[in-house]
């Protein structure tokens, strides 16, 4: 089996890298037929990681969501499928290249970090497990779709008020649907977000006995929890929306990345499984 | 006639920033310009056109006289020191000053190559001119030649179909910052044409609701009705604003009308939502430092060539064919104007020939006791030797084989036929 699971990341890899060069050609070209293509080869791609993960799980028996390797992959799983799912129902212009790139990007960290199927530690052997690590992660995906979303917002919006269009000007979208792209996200990412916490607090409860104990992933969680907040609190009341926004999503997604990894390799407490 | 040139001195956007347009002296109106214009010495014919890209002079003038420098100082008037006029002028004569001539009014020298509006600017123009008697027989001519080449390149070539004039570029860039623009509101401030067209457009895309704000209440009324909107007084832009998307700015103010601080206190008003300004007068109506604001984009006319350029390379071929039309026309008015002392030359010498022949005829009939009828035929004789005697010098002047040497030609038969020189 462990050869098939190698032969099927090498696959999602591909497929992934494919979906790239296809939206990278579409960015450059502009033709719809190239997108099409485009499309299905990240369908494909996101199919192929879902498998690989349904195979993950039947060969080490539990949840793949605890080494680094299996993190990553189920953040890169989490981007298409936010990405897919949103796309139902909006379409932003372009926005497939900058995931796709965000995709490829993860997938290839993950092919670096180690593969190795490690033993459950015991304090992780519960049913808690993918419901928390799962829609905390899930959340991940989205959070990432409002930094694409932001990063492609600062780029527009300086060729709009710089007034010399270069090259991402007719490229990129317009500036309200990628302020409302960045407002969808947020929110949904913002549910599972907290919806992560809570279930890890009750989690926490039943494996350490209290619901928060101020662990560096804990704090760093609230510490990025609280920005979204304070940014969603913000659009709502004060009208924060725009320019301002798209650095606050990018602001977080950072607090999320390092919450990720940062706490894992630069602060360590319990709550470092993922090494 | 052969010692006249054609010359055309002018500003345009190319050679010259909005921040020096905006204060020529010859910049608004029409009527006292032209009179300036006829009363500098060695000017024969003159015309004026002036748009908020550009102002051109299109005089006849006698060689030799100064009135180049006259020109030059009344369009700049004291705003720019005379050292640096050349910065800023361009000068062309004669066929120079004809082709560039027929370039404005196809609008291949617009700002947007292929813009319609340009043409009716010169009719306008050339109304003003003819009305108040400045333009004689070259520039009526040279100017309807203009229309018709403008004509004959619009119908030749696709320029006009690709054409994007300025109010499309703003539609494009409402677009890149609204996507889409159904349920946005647009205000104009001040009702010039451009603005009336810019809304047109902009009304094309579906947006929501049209709000005119103007000086005079009535002009602003006329121009909601065309687009079902609401006319308001200048006094309630800053409420107004509020509910803005889109300011199309084009009033005649002489000053900003609307500063960065004005705007702050509205963008918190309007709780961030972006608002796009379009100012398209000259002078201009906005602060610039406007976009420097969260969520403001301004744009000044100068700022919306920039995104015409984005599509210019689809029109360069059409512009180069419409530019053979340009060349092809001007060759054309050329070898006309070369004509043009031949003319003079022939009238004097049928106006002799028919003198000779009534003073004649006068002195022969009061002696002969004749009937009406046979009073005709001696008449038409001596027309018909007359013209007959004339045929092959006329024909001899108005031969093209060699038109280098016209003014020879037309020296020699003054000479012969004791024609007195007019000039």
């Amino acid at each position: 089996m462990g050869e098939i699971s190698y032969l099927l990341f090498q696959a999602v890899l591909a497929a992934s890298c494919m979906a790239l060069v296809f939206y990278g050609i579409f960015f450059v070209k502009q033709k719809e037929k190239i997108r099409t293509v485009a499309r299905l080869v990240l369908l494909t791609a996101g199919v192929l990681q879902t498998l690989y993960i349904l195979l993950r799980y039947l060969q080490s028996g539990y949840t793949p969501i605890t080494s680094q390797h299996e993190t990553i992959v189920f953040f890169a799983w989490s981007v298409t499928w936010a990405y897919l799912s949103f796309r139902w129902r909006y379409t932003v212009k372009n926005f497939g290249t900058f995931i796709s790139l965000l995709v490829f990007i993860l997938l290839l960290i993950a092919a670096v970090a180690s593969h190795a199927i490690n033993p459950l530690p015991p304090a992780l052997q519960s049913w808690w497990l993918p419901v928390h690590a799962g829609i905390a992660v899930i959340s991940y995906g989205f959070l990432a779709l409002a930094f694409c979303g932001g990063i492609m917002y600062l780029l527009q919006e300086h060729e709009l008020k710089s007034k010399r269009f270069g090259y991402f000007f007719t490229r990129l979208p317009s500036l309200e649907s990628l302020d409302q792209l960045n407002s969808h996200c947020l929110a949904t990412g913002f549910v599972f977000l907290t919806l992560g916490i809570i279930t890890g607090s009750i989690w926490a409860r039943q494996a350490w006995g209290t619901y928060w104990h101020w662990d560096p992933k804990e704090t760093w969680s609230l510490i990025t929890w609280f920005l979204y907040a304070a940014q969603i609190h913000q659009r709502f009341s004060a009208g924060w929306r725009g320019k301002r926004a798209a650095i606050m999503a990018i602001i977080g997604f950072a607090s999320v990345l390092f919450t990720l990894w940062g706490v894992t390799y630069l602060l360590g407490g319990i709550h470092s499984y993922a090494q | 006639m052969p010692s006249d040139m054609i010359l055309l001195l002018g500003v345009n956007h190319k050679t010259t920033p909005l921040a020096v347009r905006e204060q020529l002296a010859l910049g608004n109106g029409y009527e006292q310009p032209l009179h300036a214009l006829r009363g500098i010495d060695g000017c024969k014919e003159c015309y004026l056109l002036s748009t908020c890209n550009r102002v051109e002079i299109l005089v006849v003038a006698q060689e030799g006289a100064q009135v180049e420098t006259h020109i030059a100082k009344l369009l700049f008037g004291d705003s720019v020191a005379p050292a640096q006029h050349q910065d800023y002028l361009y000068i062309y004569r004669n066929h120079e000053a004809v082709h560039h001539l027929f370039m404005v009014s196809t609008s291949l020298d617009s700002m947007i190559v292929g813009e319609a509006q340009i043409l009716g600017q010169l009719k306008e123009a050339y109304r003003h001119a003819a009305e108040l008697k400045c333009t004689g027989p070259v520039l009526n001519k040279l100017l309807h030649k203009s229309f018709s080449v403008a004509k004959r390149v619009r119908s030749e070539t696709l320029i006009g179909a690709s054409a994007v004039s300025i109010s499309y570029a703003a539609v494009e860039l409402a677009k890149k910052i609204f996507g889409n623009l159904r349920d946005k509101n647009v205000l104009l401030v001040g009702a010039g044409e451009m603005a009336e067209l810019a809304a047109e457009h902009l009304v094309g895309q579906g947006v929501r609701k049209v709000v005119v704000a103007n000086r005079t209440l009535s002009r602003a009324m006329d121009l909601a009705k065309r687009f079902n909107g609401t006319a308001v007084s200048l006094d309630e832009l800053f409420s107004q604003l509020e509910q803005a998307d889109i300011v199309i700015s084009s009033t005649g103010a002489p000053n900003i009308i609307l500063h960065k601080q004005d705007v702050k206190p509205i963008m918190r008003a309007r709780r961030n939502e972006p608002i796009f300004f379009i100012d398209i007068a000259v002078p201009r109506d906005l602060d610039p430092e406007l976009n420097d604001l969260d969520n403001v984009y301004l744009y000044d006319i100068d700022d919306l060539h920039n995104v015409v350029e984005i599509n210019k390379s689809e029109r360069d071929k059409e512009a180069i064919k419409a530019l053979r039309i340009v060349d092809e026309e001007a060759l054309k008015f050329q070898s006309w104007l070369d004509n043009l002392s031949v003319v003079p030359t022939i009238t004097a010498l049928r106006k002799k020939a028919d003198d000779i022949c009534h003073i004649e005829l006068e002195r022969t009939l009061c002696r002969l006791q004749l009937s009406p009828d046979e009073q005709k035929a001696i008449e038409k004789m001596a027309l018909a030797i007359s013209s007959r005697l004339l045929h092959d010098p006329v024909a001899f002047l108005k031969n093209d084989s060699c038109k280098e040497q016209h003014d020879v030609k037309t020296e020699m038969i003054r000479a012969a036929f004791g024609l007195v020189d007019k000039n």
